[in-house]
């Protein structure tokens, strides 16, 4: 089992989505299928966390591993550790919620959308687990044509605008993580992760030329972050996205994006990553409080949570670049409670999108009285972003803030205050969606969430619940993961790993 | 030299014997039958190049022998492009039935062209002697020129087919000369004595002025085969008036071809230190790319959108000629048959949209094909998704076994130009991106659905488009076989940069 199960999950959405497509156009059955395919996928995703301990690591540390030859020097070349599996099971948890919370709201070529869903539930968990370089790109760009596709052939008005700038920012920065890998093969010989690791470490490749290699890889996955200042496709792709489109690309097309700076920036090129941490924490530091104070100004629902992803992401990248135990920690938790809870809130936007078509703010208001369950439902989710103790978002929050402390005071102090502008716009925007009277009075009769959309929101709100009470079940697999990660560099820093010891 | 022709001689021509007996077979039914008929005349042309390719697989139990005292050599170099051109050749035909019934052109010599073609693009790639190679040359190209003319009661075919057929007369007599040249310089116009007379010269520190001129002359005349810059200039004319169906032949078939000659006459001839070429190459192909590129982001007609591209590809397959090394010369070999597979599809389903007297070929024209004819618009996607290079499809293993070449390479600037290949292949994905979007996100304009798709038509969009998917994602046997016939065509000593294979 431990052999196959990593292709398993994988490749059971895109099995599934060759079975839709040969499927006649009956929108109810496909519906279903999608749903059913998804669900499975998720059922067999839970194999990981449950056999995690028990299972036996390869030679490279990494669990259920699965290598073969595919072409070559090329591998197809899979395996999971605390970090990624969480990823994964974040993706095949969403991906079915996506499915759900696209029920009624896709209208016209409805075969086609969940076929693209399931594609890219594929790719997205390929990312993940890849653990050959060339598997990994590959994954990589296959996740690019279903979401451009899905925002440009479902989303809203400007959705053709945004599909081709979400595409082309993505295209071109991955170009240069090409060129880097091939770089890496021509002088390693190589595509595995651990084989190219061990050649990095042995300075087999000059100072410079790791230089490069480190910014081919960061600019690809800063892109994805996003990290400021090049974050401005974000807002666009989230606002044009359809519903399911915005939850997965918040909830894990980002998470790639940290996941790559983890696994491949700050793990393949650790002395590279302490030399350039200085300025990536600037730029995290400038997206954490940017982003907030963006948000704070935003009439667009959508636009909101878009800038306030850009916010929470910079918490992450400033988590993995303190290269502390606890900073990464937290990054990584971070992720995963950032995919839940702005899942959900993009989920709830699109609720209240179906019912009004709009994202404008002032459209609302006093929406508490005729939603009461969707209120509180959009409580819950909106505290769990803003980090409220006893809810997930604090613990990661506190884990990343805590790093950062050890590495740099003045990052902690500052980073800290973008808690607070969270609060605020957050807060903000709930008192004027929910609160105060209700101006427009086709809101009065503004139907409540109904069973579908209530059975699609309450795992997310469950889970921010047991990961604030019971985060130690979830920091066991991720604490000796990162463990690992942070020991290379303080293994190949001396200089960081001292200035760590002296704080 | 006096030795008897011999039956092993007949074997080396065998896939172009077939192909000319097919061409005259199907000039004799033409005047025979009539005119109801011609369909019948594109299926014994198909079979013929379906009997070319035969030919070809069975010529590999006679591998590495040269025939006629020779001038022909048969080597898994040269049955890869056996088996190619022809399965280019059958797939144009078959977009041809439906082409030529739909814009009323009842003639079947079309047919027997498109198969004399085939068999001056196949005896180019197996041809090792410099006049023979520029007699198939011309075979090929004049069936081209007339091909491309072929939509007579259009202006821009005929424009086509002249601006065709003078600069590409003007461009072969660029590589008569370097031809001549090369015979003063060398005393021989076979390539392996060639190969030997400079081998000499460079030991012995003879001035290479000559050769340098005659190599300078044979890159312009393939230059303009190839469509690289600054040879280019024709092609997006050329390709805009000529038939689509033979534009998807004269885009990948002839150029196929003239890649062959050109990697026997640049890899056999010289080594790999002789300097001289390989800056040549490197701005071609750095040029081709950037202006490929450039070129097709301005254009709104689809068909100049693709010749620009097909400029862009011939830079991204130079870059490999430049790398200089055994996995470049894989990579190219590898190059020609995906960029064939994708590009034959795209103008296949070109040629099918265009309906009578090709009045749709704008990009708007597209708009919302995804729901008028799923098949032609998932094709299309996946034929512009691999030109893109998007994984899992050929064309992303031909950049990248390309792009890695340049990387192994000991070359000079082989970085600089590895950096200008793939920010190219970046901005290149924007037009090719362009076309997917109308097709599946803007609604129709027009209330125009195209015809339904001929069986004949969409078996070849099928097997292009699985082709093009198989070599994304088992490029493995295509690739050892390209390899082969890397090993083919270098010299027999085997250099200290010349590594193994991609891969292995």
């Amino acid at each position: 089992m431990d052999g196959i199960i990593l292709s398993l999950i994988t490749f059971i959405p895109a099995a599934g989505a060759v079975l839709l497509m040969l499927t006649p156009r009956n929108d109810k059955v496909i519906r279903w299928l999608a749903l059913g395919i998804s669900l499975i996928a998720f059922v067999v995703s839970l194999h990981l966390p449950a056999h995690l301990e028990s299972s036996q690591a390869a030679a490279d540390g990494f669990k259920f591993s699965v290598d073969a030859p595919w072409i070559g020097a090329i591998h197809y070349h899979m395996g999971a550790d605390g970090i990624s599996m969480w990823l994964v099971l974040l993706t095949t948890l969403l991906v079915p919620l996506g499915v759900m919370i696209s029920w009624n709201s896709i209208h016209g070529q409805v075969k086609e959308f969940f076929v693209l869903l399931l594609l890219l539930e594929t790719a997205m968990i390929g990312v993940f687990l890849a653990l050959d370089m060339f598997l990994f790109y590959v994954f990589w760009e296959a996740t690019l044509i279903p979401m451009a596709l899905l925002i440009g052939m479902y989303g809203h008005e400007r959705r053709i605008y945004a599909s081709v700038k979400f595409f082309l920012y993505t295209m071109v920065a991955s170009v240069f993580m090409l060129a880097a890998i091939i770089y890496l093969y021509a002088h390693t010989g190589s595509f595995d992760y651990a084989t190219i690791q061990a050649a990095v470490a042995s300075g087999k490749i000059g100072g410079e030329a790791l230089q490069w290699l480190f910014l081919g890889f960061f600019v690809a996955f800063a892109v994805k972050v996003p990290l400021f200042p090049l974050h401005t496709w974000l807002p666009d792709a989230h606002v044009e996205a359809p519903t399911a489109g915005s939850v997965l690309l918040a909830g894990v097309l980002l998470k790639m994006g940290t996941y790559g700076l983890l696994r491949f920036n700050v793990g393949l090129f650790p002395q590279q990553a302490a030399h350039n941490a200085s300025w990536i924490n600037v730029l995290a530091i400038i997206g954490i409080i940017y982003g907030a104070l963006v948000a704070l100004v935003q009439p667009n629902l959508k636009k909101l949570i878009a800038y306030s992803s850009v916010s929470h992401l910079g918490f992450v990248v400033l988590g993995i670049f303190t290269f502390t135990q606890a900073g990464t920690d937290g990054a990584v938790y971070q992720m995963l409670n950032h995919g839940i809870s702005t899942g959900a809130l993009f989920m709830l936007a699109g609720m209240i999108y179906e019912r009004k078509h709009t994202y404008e703010l002032e459209e609302y208001g006093g929406l508490a009285t005729p939603m009461p369950v969707y209120a509180t439902f959009f409580l819950l989710a909106l505290l769990s972003s803003v980090g409220l103790p006893l809810l997930n978002g604090f613990v990661g929050e506190f884990l990343v803030l805590s790093g950062a402390f050890q590495y740099k005071a003045i990052y902690g102090v500052l980073a800290a205050s973008g808690v607070v502008w969270s609060a605020a716009y957050l807060l903000w925007m709930y008192q004027r969606v929910f609160y105060g009277p209700i101006h427009h009075n086709e809101n009065r009769s503004l139907a409540d969430i109904g069973g579908r959309e209530r059975v699609s929101l309450v795992p997310l709100v469950v889970l921010s619940l047991i990961m604030g009470l019971a985060s130690p079940y979830w920091m066991n697999s991720i604490d000796p993961a990162v463990k690992t990660i942070v020991g290379r560099i303080q293994g190949a820093s001396p200089a960081t790993a001292a200035a760590l010891q002296n704080k | 030299m006096n030795t008897p022709i011999s039956s092993s001689d007949y074997i080396a021509l065998l896939p172009e014997l077939v192909l000319t007996v097919f061409g005259i077979a199907v000039m004799m039914l033409d005047a025979v039958m009539g005119k109801s008929s011609r369909k019948s005349l594109g299926l014994v042309s198909l079979v013929g190049t379906l009997a070319a390719i035969g030919a070809a697989v069975y010529q590999i139990q006679f591998q590495g022998r040269d025939a006629w005292f020779g001038l022909v050599r048969v080597d898994s170099f040269s049955i890869f492009f056996h088996i190619l051109i022809p399965a280019i050749a059958a797939v144009c035909i078959l977009a041809s039935t439906e082409y030529l019934g739909k814009q009323e052109i009842n003639s079947g010599e079309y047919y027997a062209l498109i198969l004399f073609g085939t068999v001056g693009m196949v005896l180019m790639s197996c041809a090792v002697e410099l006049v023979l190679i520029f007699i198939a040359l011309e075979i090929s190209s004049i069936s081209t020129y007339i091909l491309a003319g072929y939509r007579r009661r259009t202006a821009s075919s005929t424009e086509s087919a002249v601006k065709y057929f003078l600069l590409g007369s003007f461009a072969t007599a660029f590589f008569l000369y370097g031809v001549a040249l090369l015979f003063g310089a060398t005393g021989s116009t076979e390539i392996g004595r060639i190969a030997h007379q400079i081998a000499d010269k460079i030991a012995t520190h003879q001035p290479m002025t000559l050769v340098y001129a005659a190599t300078a002359l044979m890159l312009i005349g393939l230059g303009f085969k190839i469509a690289s810059a600054p040879f280019h200039v024709w092609t997006p004319d050329v390709y805009e008036g000529a038939p689509a169906p033979v534009v998807a032949l004269m885009s990948t078939g002839p150029k196929a071809a003239a890649f062959a000659v050109l990697l026997r006459i640049l890899f056999s001839t010289f080594t790999v230190e002789t300097p001289g070429w390989f800056w040549l190459v490197w701005v071609s192909a750095a040029l081709s790319m950037t202006i490929g590129n450039f070129g097709a982001l301005m254009q709104s007609n689809v068909k100049r959108m693709l010749a620009y591209s097909s400029i862009a590809h011939a830079g991204y397959l130079l870059v490999a000629f430049a790398a200089s090394n055994e996995i470049g010369l894989t990579a190219a070999i590898f190059y020609t048959a995906a960029y064939a597979t994708m590009n034959v599809g795209a103008f296949a389903v070109v040629s099918h949209f265009a309906g009578k007297g090709e009045q749709f070929t704008t990009v708007d024209d597209y708009a919302g094909l995804g729901k008028r004819s799923p098949l032609l618009a998932f094709t299309l996607t996946v034929f512009m998704l691999s030109l893109i290079g998007i994984p899992v499809t050929g064309g992303f293993f031909a950049k990248y076994y390309v792009f890695n070449a340049a990387l192994h390479s000991t070359a000079p600037k082989m970085v600089a130009l590895t950096v200008i290949g793939l920010i190219n292949s970046a901005v290149a994905s924007y037009y090719y991106l362009r076309l997917i979007v109308v097709m599946y996100m803007r609604e129709q304009t027009t209330d125009r659905v195209p015809e339904p798709v001929s069986p004949a038509m969409g078996f070849a969009l099928v097997v292009a488009a699985i082709a093009t998917i198989y070599l994304g994602i088992a490029p493995g046997p295509v690739l050892d076989y390209a390899g082969k016939g890397a090993q083919n065509i270098l010299p027999s000593t085997p250099q200290a940069s010349m590594q193994s294979t991609p891969g292995q």
